[in-house]
């Protein structure tokens, strides 16, 4: 199962009117940048007839207009798009920084992810804070970045029974993915913190905070400057 | 500016048209009306464009008086319709004095019913669609579903307009299926020959905690033949997807854009309409079609609505 070369593309039907398209067999920056190459020449040159692209870890959902096209047909137009990708370039990544408040009720599950590590509290935010992440792709809700690059020694099993509403802002981690909710919605990650910073905001350009391809990096900040920027 | 006040909000009323492509790239699914077709035909009725802004009732309807005189058609589940207390007949347009006061009940037939008015319901735009996305709070009226004593805004009509009924013969071709037809999903192999047969074989019956996310299925567990690592990937409309209680979950309109669980089918775009109009504990079964049936019994439903005699005068 596991390859990291890069295998040709697969197709797979996933519906009347949505193609998968996977460029990978496993989650690797290699297959996410593939990704992110066929998104951008998709927005950039489109296809008639498509209609949404749901881009995934190694993968992206193509939704097309089957009225117009069908999977054959799509297949046979994305070849040329699949042979440019080797070579297509990718813009050097935007930098965001998330100031988040670790632990205390913004982060319930702080010390349950420090026992399970046997590790100290101040460990797991010094370990979730320090590397540069990279943003895999946005999905499950509106600017929700699914981040790759957790350090090996934090993944953490999600909660048995999923909290029906996570508040806003919480900062997540679920097995070997971290994320922070832009709304308050379910979800069965262990929260360690919150940040004070909207995530999607409908008068913002662009709305969503983070973008496929962005690098984050976690700052912690005290209770005192989540307040300040809180109010902000 | 005129508007319709909402005396009584009903279970659940939300602005509805059809929905927001395009923005999966930022985790935005499409949203939009449960019951499209219901939709589009009501827009037609009163002379609208089909996507233009409804109100979408959800098994039991609201009361909602017009400060304007306006042409109303009433779509989707008879939710017992009235105007100023005399019963009104559904799939028709309605002409209605300023002052009128539009009344539903409880529905006495699917989940979903439409008020569709000439000019729309006018609200501002979100990503290109004044659809409500319930779970983020974004779009149609203040991003959530309608209160007592909201004023909501009804758009201007310029073209001409001419009274018109759904044909009886159209009305009973669109009829809501209790037989839902699916294709195979992406992991339709990742799962026994047994319990493919048992999606096909067996009735499902609605859970209580189905919403406009998700439609979530009661019955005999499904069990995948092993258990395998999945890596999340984009999802569509009307994926069934197996999570490991076994217990399938269709993705609906207000679905998810990505998810890592198995998918054993997708519901063919013909029947998406009628998923919208099942209720909590009503019964669904499914019937394996392949995807070239899928799209020509799309392409069927489509000439339908495209024909001239779907629409009296």
């Amino acid at each position: 199962m596991r390859k990291s070369i890069a295998s040709e593309p697969q197709f797979r039907a996933a519906s009347d009117q949505s193609l998968l398209v996977y460029l990978g067999e496993e989650i690797a920056l290699e297959n996410h940048q593939r990704v992110l190459k066929l998104l951008r020449l998709l927005q950039s040159e489109p296809i008639d007839g498509i209609r949404n692209l749901h881009p995934a870890y190694s993968s992206l959902l193509i939704k097309f207009d089957p009225l117009r096209l069908d999977h054959d047909e799509l297949q046979s137009k994305l070849i040329p798009y699949l042979g440019r990708l080797d070579r297509e370039p990718l813009p050097a990544p935007r930098e965001v920084e998330i100031p988040v408040c670790y632990g205390g009720e913004f982060g319930p599950d702080l010390t349950d992810v420090a026992q399970m590590h046997g590790m100290t509290a101040a460990q797991v935010i010094e370990l979730h804070s320090s590397p540069i992440y990279v943003v895999y792709f946005l999905g499950f809700a509106p600017g929700f970045g699914y981040l790759g690059g957790l350090p090996a020694a934090l993944p953490s099993a999600r909660l048995e029974t999923p909290r029906a509403k996570v508040p806003q802002g919480s900062v997540g981690i679920g097995g070997n993915q971290t994320g922070v909710y832009p709304f308050s919605t379910p979800g069965g990650w262990r929260l360690i913190g919150r940040t004070p910073v909207a995530m999607f905001r409908r008068d913002a350009n662009p709305m969503s905070l983070l973008q496929i391809g962005d690098h984050v990096r976690f700052r912690a900040i005290s209770e005192g400057e989540f307040t300040d920027l809180a109010g902000r | 500016m005129s508007a319709i006040l909402v005396q009584a909000p009903g279970l659940f009323t939300t602005v509805q048209d059809l929905g927001r492509e395009g923005f999966g790239p930022i985790g935005v699914s499409a949203s939009g009306a449960a019951d499209p077709m219901s939709l589009r035909i009501g827009n037609r009725l009163v002379g609208n464009p089909d996507g233009v802004a409804a109100l979408e009732m959800t098994l039991v309807g609201g009361a909602f008086r017009f400060e304007r005189a306006a042409v109303i058609a009433v779509t989707g589940s008879d939710f017992g319709p009235s105007l100023d207390g005399v019963a009104l007949p559904m799939w028709t347009s309605i002409e209605i004095r300023e002052g009128g006061t539009v009344k539903f009940g409880a529905s006495r037939s699917g989940a979903r019913a439409y008020l569709c008015i000439r000019g729309g319901i006018a609200v501002e735009p979100f990503l290109g669609s004044a659809s409500t996305h319930v779970l983020s709070g974004l779009g149609g009226f203040e991003g959530r579903a309608l209160r007592k004593g909201d004023r909501v805004k009804l758009g201007a009509a310029n073209s001409p307009f001419r009274k018109s009924a759904l044909s009886p013969k159209a009305l009973e071709s669109l009829q809501p299926r209790k037989v839902i037809r699916v294709t195979d999903g992406p992991q339709s192999d990742w799962f026994a020959e047994s319990s493919r047969k048992a999606l096909c074989g067996n009735t499902f019956r609605i859970s209580e905690q189905s919403n406009r996310m998700g439609i979530r299925l009661e019955g005999p567990p499904i069990q995948l033949e092993a258990s395998r690592e999945m890596i999340t990937e984009g999802v569509s409309l009307g994926a069934i997807q197996v999570p490991p209680s076994g217990h399938p979950i269709i993705l609906f309109v207000e679905q998810q854009t990505t998810g890592g669980y198995p998918k054993i089918a997708n519901v063919i775009s013909a029947d998406v309409h009628s998923l919208g109009q099942f209720r909590p504990r009503d019964e669904i079964r499914f019937e394996r079609v392949e995807m070239s049936e899928a799209r020509s019994l799309l392409i069927q439903q489509e000439a339908l609505l495209a024909s001239r005699e779907l629409i009296q005068e």
